[in-house]
């Protein structure tokens, strides 16, 4: 049984008790241990390019010291939370200036400048377990459902320090489906931004990303949309005006392994 | 022109703006470009000028959902989201400058809204 | 006691305005053995020349040093100069203050400090050169053309015009390349197959040209007027010389579903197929890929069909070895694969296609029979984009850093020859600027514009939609009205960067030639001897050097081939005498000189020595080919006692040279 960090986030918690739930169980059948780290912190949601902000970055990189403390590979569900701490890591392992302050404001054991190895639950999935394996243990497939997978803004870029898929040619969350049974439906707006981050500032534009999101999963057949990601799930469902349902990947994943009353529980 | 603000600006995003050729694939492939007054382009353009107070005037900086479209898709590897942050922040950290405040919130939630809005809203529009 | 003579150059400010040159030669001047050290402002030209040649007369000079620009420029000029003044031209050495002095320093008091020590290093070096004579070697009259487009094709009819034997090599079935693909050509839109097919004709009925198609070059040795190419002739399981061409065997083949090259993958062939009507040699091959006979065993209906009895399913690869006196490379480009670039949805929608696709999707012996029909549902499309640049121009993470050069001129083409098609046709070309230096050709832009209402829009399409009423969503941006638009179109065309064959980068390893980052093969000079390569007797034609569009092409591969005959003219040609030597005594036998030789240049021999006792030995010691050795060097460093020396460049030579530059 291989052994991962975990890193829920805030929103895991709360709104998106789901998402983890599910998360958990499967990673259980698929034989891999997730390890809570003690006293995490929210990521912040967002990563801050800018180069002269420390202090946002710093809960990221407690996180990503915590994994590398216990010799694990760390493990994120939610998109925006594997972006901020892809990206962070990303950054403090080439841009010293930016190492250097983070490790003063710190003061850890031993400084941290990068070196834990980050996956997104998806790359998991791939990397770890393997499609393949993923499903010869499937009990309930999706046999015949045309799913669309969104990977929303987050998950892809920057392609540069996300490195989990080709950013205009994504195939994982598509192969996920294939390995639950089911058909993917390939759409153009499944790589372009819903808009969620602006929900608070701007419901119309909110709105209209969603839609024109849900609206080009729709024609291209679909019947269903899955995410990785609590704020686009929201706004999708919330905003985009859409009946096309939408779920978390991992709700698929739990229900496919037979697991999802289980987890419910 | 303010030299000060747009060496901020160059400093704070890291953006080489003289690597732009002027093509307007960001502008082309921006979400939120009919909501800005201001486009990706223009962003580029005017931080080269050193024109930043105008942008930093404008809605538009509120208006950049930071989805790396114009980053990711850019030909010259210029990315204009980098620069739309940096003048963000240059407006945000100014006194009183702050966009959205925590007393603001409570009016804009609703029971489904994921914390995850709030936090990534107010790094975005605050200090 | 040697006589050694100075000369310091200006060649105006290129030296002059970094490095105090009187300094330089004032302080030279001082160093042991030299007898005259002078300046002048440009050592290179006749009056500079005549100095040094006076000076070697007067003076009785035994050894030069010229401190000027690099050997590479004027080492030659120099040498003759002095062998025109009696003295042999390998006591003649260059020191480089200009390349490796001046014109990358800033401050004079650090350049000159710095073109002193080169120049003394060079004293140092001429103190121990010895007089070398060239030997003579013959030219083979035969030249090597790899690639048959257009550039390999006029290349080889060219030289065989001069009356040479020339061979070409090929990878595909049939020669023709990119050109054949193509559909009309600019500025004047004549038909490419109208003006290419005779020559692809020509080349084959010429008796001294033999074309080796479906072949690939599998190792080169030798140099300059004597390289010995090994040349792979690929199975294609039909007898060529028994072959008609007729056909039978491609309409009776069972196997129909091979995605068809040569119409970019637009419609199928059968697995034995000829590529296109026109192929030369018309001869059919097989795909083995797809073949059931040659896959299972179980068919054998073109073997049955085959009157001529041609069909071979136990053929087998064959290797020729040829000898050659010059080979030209004329290896093409291909569209790059636009994976990386899917923001224009290529591999989402089949109506999305590249410029090379629109070429067979409009051309009378394409997919469609001529007519423009969408891929999809073969519909007539009414409005369709265009987008430049794609993968052109970037940062060298997102794409090539060059101009591809052809785009502009063919989508211009492109759009007038659907708009004079079809005039119902909305016809959009997004552009970032529109290069059109040639002649004719922005009046062909213009007229694009102006006469066939073609709307060219400065900006960039940053996303295509496909919908499933097979419509395509194009957002892009207009920026000189500032806006983002959204296009519903029916098709939309991709002009995809171009870059070198994949096949040109082994090659040149093969061949020892440089390329460039981008996989271009190098010119000896940017400038002035622009299809040569630095390697002596290759020679470059056509876009493996550089993207070129066809004009440009047939002018360098016309180029390429005078240089080549100009070569094979030579009934000899000087050898380069700074080749290795192994000292017999001290060889050990180990073979690592042997190992390392790019050229294959070194043998071992058993030799019988003499012993102090009058004994006699046998002992296996290294024996180098003076013809053969190009004077790298390799085998000097490889040796581990010393007895390897290279003449010109010996151990000596610059041992002392690293004296003198840390003295």
């Amino acid at each position: 049984m291989e052994t991962f960090t975990y890193y829920p986030g805030c929103t895991l918690r709360t709104k998106a008790k789901d998402l983890d739930a599910y998360a958990r169980a499967s990673a259980e059948a698929l034989g891999i241990k997730l390890v809570e780290p003690a006293d995490w912190q929210c990521c912040g949601g967002a990563y801050t390019t800018a180069k002269d902000e420390i202090a946002t970055k710093l809960s990221a990189v407690r996180v990503l010291n915590s994994a590398k403390e216990a010799g694990q590979p760390l493990i994120t569900v939610c998109s925006a939370c594997h972006n901020v701490i892809k990206q962070t890591e990303f950054d403090i392992s080439r841009d010293e200036e930016m190492a250097a302050k983070v490790n003063n404001y710190l003061g850890l054991n031993e400084p941290y400048v990068g070196g834990t190895k980050v996956y997104h639950y998806l790359e998991m999935l791939r990397d770890v377990v393997g499609f393949d394996k993923l499903k010869e243990k499937v009990v309930n497939p999706f046999t015949g459902r045309k799913i669309a997978a969104y990977y929303g803004c987050l998950l892809l870029r920057p392609a540069k320090a996300l490195a989990m898929d080709a950013p205009e040619n994504p195939t994982i969350i598509e192969d996920f489906i294939r390995a639950i049974g089911g058909t993917p439906v390939i759409y153009s707006q499944r790589n372009e931004c819903c808009g969620g981050y602006i929900t608070l500032e701007d419901k119309a534009q909110a709105q209209k990303r969603s839609g024109a999101v849900m609206d080009s999963a729709k024609d291209m057949g679909a019947e269903m949309v899955i995410t990785a990601c609590p704020l686009c799930l929201y706004n999708l469902k919330k905003n985009s005006g859409s009946d096309l349902p939408v779920h978390y990947f991992t709700e698929l994943l739990a229900e496919a392994l037979g697991l999802k009353e289980a987890s419910n529980e | 022109m303010n030299k000060n603000l747009k060496e901020q600006v160059l400093r704070s995003s890291g953006v080489n703006v003289l690597k732009c050729m002027r093509c307007g694939k960001c502008s082309a492939t921006c979400p939120s470009y009919d909501e800005m007054e201001y486009h990706p382009h223009q962003f580029v353009y005017m931080v080269e000028k050193g024109d930043i107070e105008t942008l930093m005037k404008s809605e538009s900086i509120y208006k950049c959902l930071t989805c790396f479209a114009c980053v990711e898709r850019c030909p010259r590897g210029v990315e204009p989201a980098k620069v739309v942050e940096a003048v963000r922040l240059a407006a945000v950290r100014q006194q009183g400058g702050n966009h959205l405040e925590p007393t603001d919130i409570p009016a804009l939630l609703d029971e489904d809204l994921p914390q995850q809005a709030i936090v990534t809203a107010m790094r975005k529009y605050a200090k | 006691m040697q006589r050694i003579g100075v000369f310091v150059c200006h060649c105006g400010t290129n030296i002059a305005a970094t490095v105090d040159v009187k300094a330089v030669a004032e302080a030279l001047g001082h160093e042991p053995g030299v007898v005259i050290s002078q300046d002048y402002q440009y050592m290179c030209s006749e009056s500079g020349q005549e100095l040094v040649k006076n000076a070697i007369k007067e003076q009785k000079l035994t050894g030069v040093v010229i401190c000027s620009c690099s050997p590479r420029m004027h080492e030659n000029t120099f040498r003759k100069a002095a062998a025109s003044a009696g003295l042999n031209p390998y006591l003649v050495e260059i020191a480089n203050i200009r390349e490796q002095c001046s014109w990358i320093h800033k401050d004079i008091a650090t350049a000159t400090e710095k073109a002193i020590i080169l120049g003394r290093t060079a004293v140092a070096k001429v103190h121990l050169n010895t007089p070398l004579n060239s030997m003579e070697s013959p030219v083979v009259k035969r030249a090597l053309v790899i690639g048959g487009g257009i550039a390999g094709i006029q290349t080889a009819l060219d030289i065989a015009e001069a009356g040479f034997d020339v061979d070409i090599v090929e990878k595909q079935p049939t020669i023709g390349g990119k050109m054949a693909q193509i559909d009309k050509t600019f500025p004047t839109l004549d038909c490419a197959a109208c003006i290419l097919t005779p020559k692809m004709v020509e080349a084959s009925q010429n008796e001294r040209i033999t074309i080796h198609s479906f072949s690939e070059v599998a190792d080169v040795k030798g140099f300059v007027g004597n390289f010995t190419v090994k040349i792979k002739k690929k199975a294609r399981f039909v007898d060529e010389t028994k072959c008609t061409g007729c056909g039978l065997c491609t309409e009776k083949c069972p196997m129909k579903k091979v995605p068809n090259e040569f119409n970019m993958g637009l419609d199928n062939r059968s697995a034995i197929y000829i590529p296109f009507a026109q192929a030369v040699p018309k001869v059919a091959t097989i795909d083995p890929n797809y073949c059931m006979m040659l896959k299972t065993g179980k068919c054998g209906v073109c073997s049955k069909v085959c009157s001529a009895g041609a069909i071979d399913y136990k053929q087998q690869d064959t290797f020729i070895e040829q000898q050659y006196g010059a080979i030209v490379v004329a290896t093409g480009f291909n569209p790059i694969n636009l994976d990386k670039y899917d923001e224009f949805a290529y591999n989402q929608c089949p109506d999305v296609v590249t410029s090379l696709e629109l070429e067979r999707l409009m051309n009378a012996a394409g997919p469609n029979g001529g007519t423009l029909l969408r891929p999809s549902d073969k519909t007539h499309p009414h409005t369709i984009v265009f987008v430049q640049c794609v993968g052109s121009r970037c940062d060298d993470e997102k794409g090539k850093p060059y101009c591809s050069k052809i785009c502009c001129m063919y989508t211009a083409k492109h759009a007038m020859l659907i708009r004079e098609k079809y005039p119902d046709t909305e016809v959009y070309v997004f552009y970032i600027d529109v290069r059109t230096p040639g002649k004719n050709f922005d009046e062909f832009y213009r007229r694009a514009v102006e006469q066939y209402n073609v709307h060219y829009i400065k900006g960039m399409v940053g996303k295509v939609t496909p919908k499933s009423d097979g419509k395509i969503d194009v957002q892009a941006s207009d920026l000189l009205a500032n806006e983002q638009l959204h296009i519903n179109a029916d098709m939309v065309v991709l002009a995809a960067a171009i870059e070198p064959d994949k096949t040109a980068r082994p090659l040149a390893t093969m061949l020892t030639t440089q390329m460039d980052t981008n996989d271009f093969f190098t010119e000896a000079h940017p400038k002035l001897r622009p299809v040569e390569s630095a390697t002596a007797g290759i020679f470059l034609s056509g876009a493996c050097q550089g993207p070129k569009d066809i004009p440009e092409t047939v002018a360098q591969a016309s180029a390429a081939a005078a240089k080549a005959i100009g070569l094979l003219c030579k009934n000899s040609i000087t050898c380069n005498p700074c080749v290795a030597h192994s000292d017999e005594l001290m060889c050990n036998g180990c073979s690592s000189c042997e190992k390392v030789c790019p050229y294959g240049a070194i043998t071992y021999i058993d030799k019988e020595f003499r012993m102090p006792d009058r004994t006699t030995k046998v002992r296996r010691v290294a024996s180098v080919n003076p013809a053969v050795c190009q004077g790298c060097g390799a085998c000097t460093v490889a040796c581990p006692s010393g007895a390897m020396d290279l003449s010109g460049f010996s151990n000596s030579q610059i041992m002392a040279e690293v004296d003198a530059i840390c003295k």
